[in-house]
This record gives C-alpha cells, structure tokens and sequence, in this order.
C-alpha cells in the first residue's frame, strides 16, 4: 500500500519540477538562508515595493512561464521546438518602440496608446508565428530548422524596423508593466502571468485545443483518419506561441523602456526549452502537461538567481544550465530509463537468490522497496 | 524555383542527391556570373575567390563535418561553440604556458572537437535523445565554458604560431595586375589546402567506403538500414564523432585566420553551417547529400555576402537577412522537389 502511494506521487508529472525546487530551497538555505528574505523597499519613485530574490524569481519567472505556455502547444504539436522566440521577442518589441515613438527616438509625448502598440506587437508576433508555422506545417519543415531562418534573421529585422536607432519610450507609464504599478508592492509581471494562465486554463477547458494537440503529436496520421486537421492545429499551435512572444516583449521592453536588438531576450529559447522539459513533457511531442512547464519556468529562474549568488557571471551561466539540460534529458530518456530498470530487475533477481539462500526476507523487500524508489525517481 | 517546376516530369529518373546538387552548382555559376558582370571589379579577379575561401576555409570544414550529420538524419548545433572554445584554449595555452608548442595546440583542438564528438553521438545514438537538445546543451556548454576558460579576448603573441598564421601559399598563374601595374600573385591561406583536402578525402569516403554509404542508408531510413546488417547507432555515433573531430579542426583553422581567442567568435556560425549544407542540397530528413555541393553551398553563401556588401548595403543587418532568406527560399524549393517527386512516383 505505501508502495503504490510513493508510485502515485513520483508518477505525477508536477514530482520532478517540485523536488527540484525543493533541491534549490535546501541548497540556498545551508549556503546562504538570506535568500530567503522578502523586505519592503521605497524604489526610485517613491513606491513601496518588495525586494528580495524570491521576488526576482516570481517577477522574471513570470516571462519565462508566458513563454512556456505558448512553447508546449508547440512542442506538443509539432514534436519539435521554436528556436526563433527570442529573436521574435525583439522583433515585436521593436515594432512595439516604433509604434511609441515614432520616427523621432527622443519624443517628448507617446505618438499612439500603449494599447494600440500592445495590439500591433502582437500582430507582428502572431505573423512571426504564423510565418514559422506556415513552414513547418504546410511545407513539413522541421520545427527547429523553420525557425532557424527568423533566428537569425530576427534581430537584424529588429534593428531595421527602427533604422537600427534605440528609442526611448517617455510615458512613465509605459514602465508600469514590466516594474510595478503604484501602490502595489507586488511585481506586474506576476498579475501578466496569471492573466494568462487564466486565459490558457479557461482555453483548454472549454474548447478541444488540448485534445487536439495531443492527438496529433501523438499521431498525426491517426488524427487526421479522426477529422483533425493536423495542418491547422500545428499552424495554431506557432501562433499561440508568437502570441505569447507579443506578450513577453512587452514586459521585456517595459522594463529598461528602450531596446537592445543584441542582447534583449538572448538564450530565452534555452530557458523556455528548458521550462518544457523541466515539467516532464516529452520533447518528441505528444502528452503535455501545462503547468509542469509553468511550474518548470520558475524552477529556471530559480537555478539561474542560485547560481548568480553564487557570482557566476551571465556569460558562463550557460554551461552551468547546459549541465542541467543534459542530466535532465540523459534521465528522462526512455532508453535510459529502460536501461535502469533491466539494471534493478537483474539486482533483484540476485537479491532474491541470495535472499534464499541467506537470511530472513523482511531486509531484503525494504531493499527492493528502496530500489523502485530509486527507478521511479528516475 | 521555375527551374525546379519545368523538370518536373524529370524527377523520377534523377536521384534526389543528383538533382539538388545540380540545383545548387547552377544557382551558384549564376550568381558569380551576374556578380562579375554587374558588379565587376573585384568579383573579375580570382583573388576575390581566394580571398572568399580563405576567409570561410573554417566555414567550410564545418559545413562537411554538418553534411555528414545531416546525411546520417542527425543534426548538430553545436559547432560554432565548439570553434569558440577551441580558438579560446588554444590562445590560452600558447601565450599563458611556458614553452607552448603549436604542434601541442594543434591537438589541443582536435582533442577538443573529439570530446564534443564523442559525448554528442554517445548521448545521441546509444541513448535516443533528440540530438537538437542535445547538441543545443553542447552549444551553451562551450560557450559558456570559453568564458569560463578566459574572460577577455586577447591575440595571441606567441611567435611561433604568428609565423604559421602569416603563411600563405601563392597559386601560380592567378595573380593580377594592380592599378600601378605590378604583378601581384593570387595567394590563400593554409586553412583553404586543409579544407579542400577534407572535400577531397570526405567525399571519397562518402562515395566508396562502406561506412560513407552506410551514412546515406541509416539517414535514407533506419529501420531498412537495420535490416540490410548495418549496425545504425555506431553509424550515428561515427557521424556525430566525425563531426566534432571536423569541428575541432576548423577551429584551428579560424584561430589561425584571426589569430586571437574570444568567447564572441564565430557567433552564428552553426547557422551559417547548417544554411550551406542546405544549400548545398543536403535534405535535413537525411540521406540525401553531396559533400561537393555543400563546398558550393559555403560559395554560393560567402558570394551573396560579398555581394551585399559591394553592393553599398553595409549595414551589419542586411547579411543576416539575406542568409535567412536564401535559406528559406532553399527549404522552400526542397519542399516543393519532395512533393513533386512523391507525386510523381505515386502516379
């Protein structure tokens, strides 16, 4: 009976990102408990806001898990990942600054809403989308090499949207999305974030979209004998994700107010593939798991604030989380956790030999116990 | 793409290998003809040619060693990291060790492109993890580790070695006159023999050795290959170590083109491997390839570059652009010749 309830928690998909967590929390609180401190702060204009690094974790965690949602349609659909979203990130920022300001880069007053460049940002994010799309479902290119050509072509197309100038948006207001709103100690970000998820919960609640997905990641050539139409639910499934990328800019603009076609959003695409992964869904398509991935969002941003107290510069970080990404695909793999399994099979088959041969059994099922423990964990 | 659709009825009778390559050779012949009669000048002498490939020798063998993969139904991303890591330790050790020695350099960067190799394929065929992820993880692991090995970029000093960077060889006959009217003879750089030397070696090996046709057959399908006796991971794990090993060394050729070592260099440069391959008229769902057409794929890429920049579009944006265009309208084509050909043997 307490096998099968340790079987039932470790099966769930929610399991591995939550122990990673628990695994960081542990490693910050013997190293450096001071992580865990939230204090309230005045911030440059005069507001009340909360600091700390578990507040950077929720404010830049947020982004990572708007990206995640769009990414695991993605990769749930088409068996394949999208590459290209931080290049698009600059893209529909660029669009959005352009929209702002004009053709002046210094204006004194916003030339249109903030609304109206929101919308356009995500016009131009869903034609990304689309673009990707097009190619990987209609012309049956493969996901990550369709979306190699708006990864490299993607921030220069940034840069030329806006004559490769930086404009600077002047409405403080503008700031509000990706900093704080007056009188709220608690990061916008965070509110964008469940906005969101609401939003993709109440859609895959209420229309067949994860259905659908999932059916054909699975099998394309059985969804379509069943009246799907794979071409299109993969097509939808990349504009979701620039939708998503729209949204993503515009915290990432908010926040510094102006843009940087080199470095704004740069490795985003690792940490989003990374978020997938990290929630338990098969990079090869298929089942899919939505909050896994939102949970596995902040579980990155979490490795990443670790290691930066651990005054690991932003260059070599990515060796460090490309470490992550190898032992988390390395045990995810069904071969080897195929492999592992033959492995204890053979260990128990001995054991059991042994056991008749030598002493009582009681010792030997809590060794057995112990090493089904250790496969699922796997 | 019109020439594509008038040899329509032609498709079934030429191999796929054959036909995209004579895509590409055409495309290429007339591309440097136009360049030569629109834009003249430069494009007239042969040093532009030389100079093209001296500057994309390391381009090149990294392009064969992305051919190969992508042959065998693999890919490979990790390359340009690769070439950034190999330049970085190869710079450390000759001017921060006493008594460096090129030769130990030399292996320093092949041992490197190895390691990558090896723990790609092993991960790749013996495990079955997509080898995107996993060659996406080689990448950040090297860049990251290039800074991790020194921060700062630096040229190297060691005399050595800058005697082995300025080292050219002068091809006879190929030389032009200059504007006062002195004979200046054609040269290239060391990293093009090395570079012409793997097409060389590489597509014979493609062509007539049993490993080379047994690329073609596990990336033409897998689980024919399997039946016909090969044994299909050792195959993916050879493709993967051949590329890394390749990846080694054309790092060695870009440090012996820039002749410094920076975490930013060759940024993109799997990119602009993987376009060229394409280009080349490599299939990325496998088995279809030819190593002579990825060298015309690296030309064809390198003069569209050169074009663009002598055509007064300076600005850094306009390369980018382009290659993404070039390759979308080659996957393009790809696509479209894939269908015809599908359609026209169900007919």
């Amino acid at each position: 009976m307490n096998k099968s309830l340790i079987k039932k928690i470790t099966s769930n998909q929610l399991f591995i990102p939550i122990m990673a967590l628990l695994l960081l929390a542990v490693i910050n609180l013997i190293v450096d408990p001071g992580f865990f401190k939230v204090t309230l702060r005045t911030n440059n204009d005069g507001n009340p806001v909360l600091s700390g690094s578990l507040i950077t974790i929720l404010d830049y965690g947020s982004e990572l898990a708007i990206l995640a949602i769009g990414m695991t349609l993605v990769t749930a659909a088409s068996g394949g990942q999208d590459i290209s979203v931080g290049a698009t990130i600059a893209i529909a920022g660029s669009a959005m600054l352009r929209v702002l300001c004009g053709t002046n880069p210094r204006p004194d007053a916003i030339q249109a809403p903030i609304i109206v460049a929101f919308l356009v940002a995500c016009l131009v994010g869903m034609l990304c989308g689309a673009f990707n799309g097009a190619l990987v479902s209609i012309f049956k290119i493969q996901p990550m090499i369709a979306t190699l050509i708006l990864f490299t072509a993607g921030r220069p197309i940034a840069a030329w949207i806006n004559f490769n100038r930086l404009p600077i948006v002047p409405d403080p207001k503008f700031k509000y999305f990706g900093g704080f709103i007056p009188g709220i100690p608690i990061p916008t970000t965070v509110f964008i974030m469940l906005l969101c998820v609401l939003v993709i919960a109440l859609v895959l609640k209420f229309t067949n979209l994860g259905l659908y997905t999932q059916a054909v990641g699975i099998n394309e050539k059985s969804a379509r004998l069943n009246g799907i139409n794979p071409t299109f639910v993969k097509f939808l499934a990349f504009v979701i994700l620039g939708l998503c990328v729209a949204v993503a800019a515009l915290i990432k603009v908010s926040r510094i107010a102006t843009i940087n076609y080199n470095v704004i959003a740069k490795d985003i695409e690792m940490d989003a593939i990374l978020a997938v992964a990290l929630g338990g869904n098969a990079l090869s398509g298929g089942k899919f798991n939505m909050w896994a991935s939102v949970l596995g969002a902040y579980v990155i941003q979490a490795l990443t604030t670790t290691l930066y107290k651990f005054h690991i510069s932003s260059d070599a970080l990515a060796a460090y989380k490309a470490v992550v990404v190898i032992l988390l695909v390395f045990f995810s793999a069904p071969k080897v956790r195929e492999y592992v399994g033959d492995f204890f099979k053979k260990m128990k088959a001995k054991k059991k030999t042994a056991q008749l041969v030598a002493v009582g059994d009681s010792a030997a099922e809590v060794i057995s116990g112990e090493n089904e423990e250790v496969e699922e964990d796997n | 793409m019109d020439k594509s659709k008038m040899k329509g009825g032609l498709f079934s009778k030429v191999s796929d290998t054959n036909l995209l390559f004579s895509i590409t050779v055409t495309i290429f012949i007339l591309m440097y003809a136009s360049a030569v009669i629109f834009q003249g000048g430069g494009f007239r002498k042969p040093q532009t040619l030389f100079n093209i490939l001296s500057s994309n020798a390391a381009l090149i063998i990294t392009a064969l060693g992305l051919s190969i993969v992508m042959i065998s139904g693999g890919i490979d991303i990790s390359v340009g990291g690769v070439v950034a890591l190999v330049t970085m330790s190869c710079a450390v050790y000759l001017d921060y060790c006493p008594g460096a020695n090129i030769w130990v350099s030399m292996l320093i960067a092949v041992g490197i492109g190895l390691a990558f190799g090896i723990v790609q394929g092993f991960l790749v065929a013996y495990f079955d993890i997509q080898p995107f992820i996993v060659t996406l993880a080689g990448m950040f692991f090297a860049r990251g580790m290039t800074t991790i090995v020194h921060t700062k970029p630096f040229n190297v000093e060691n005399e050595a070695f800058r005697k082995l960077k300025d080292t050219r060889i002068v091809i006879p006959g190929a030389g032009s006159y200059n504007k006062h009217n002195i004979y200046q003879p054609a040269k290239i750089e060391i990293g093009v023999v090395v570079a012409l030397v793997l097409v060389v070696v590489l597509f014979l090996v493609l062509r007539y050795t049993k490993l080379g046709r047994s690329f073609y057959a596990v990336g033409g399908n897998k689980q024919s290959a399997l039946m016909l006796g090969i044994n299909v991971r050792r195959t993916k794990f050879l493709s993967h170590v051949i590329c890394g090993l390749l990846a080694g060394i054309a790092g060695y050729v870009y440090f012996l083109n820039v002749g410094s070592g920076s975490a930013a260099h060759a940024t993109g440069m799997e990119m602009n491997a993987i376009a060229s391959s394409i280009i080349g008229g490599t299939l990325l769902t496998g088995g279809v390839g030819n190593i002579v057409g990825t060298l015309f794929g690296v030309l064809s890429l390198c003069t569209i570059q050169n074009m663009v920049a002598s055509a007064g579009l300076g600005d850094a944006w306009w390369t980018g652009i382009t290659i993404a265009a070039m390759l979308c309208i080659f996957l393009l084509i790809q696509s479209i010749v894939i269908r015809q050909k599908k359609r026209a043997l169900r007919v």
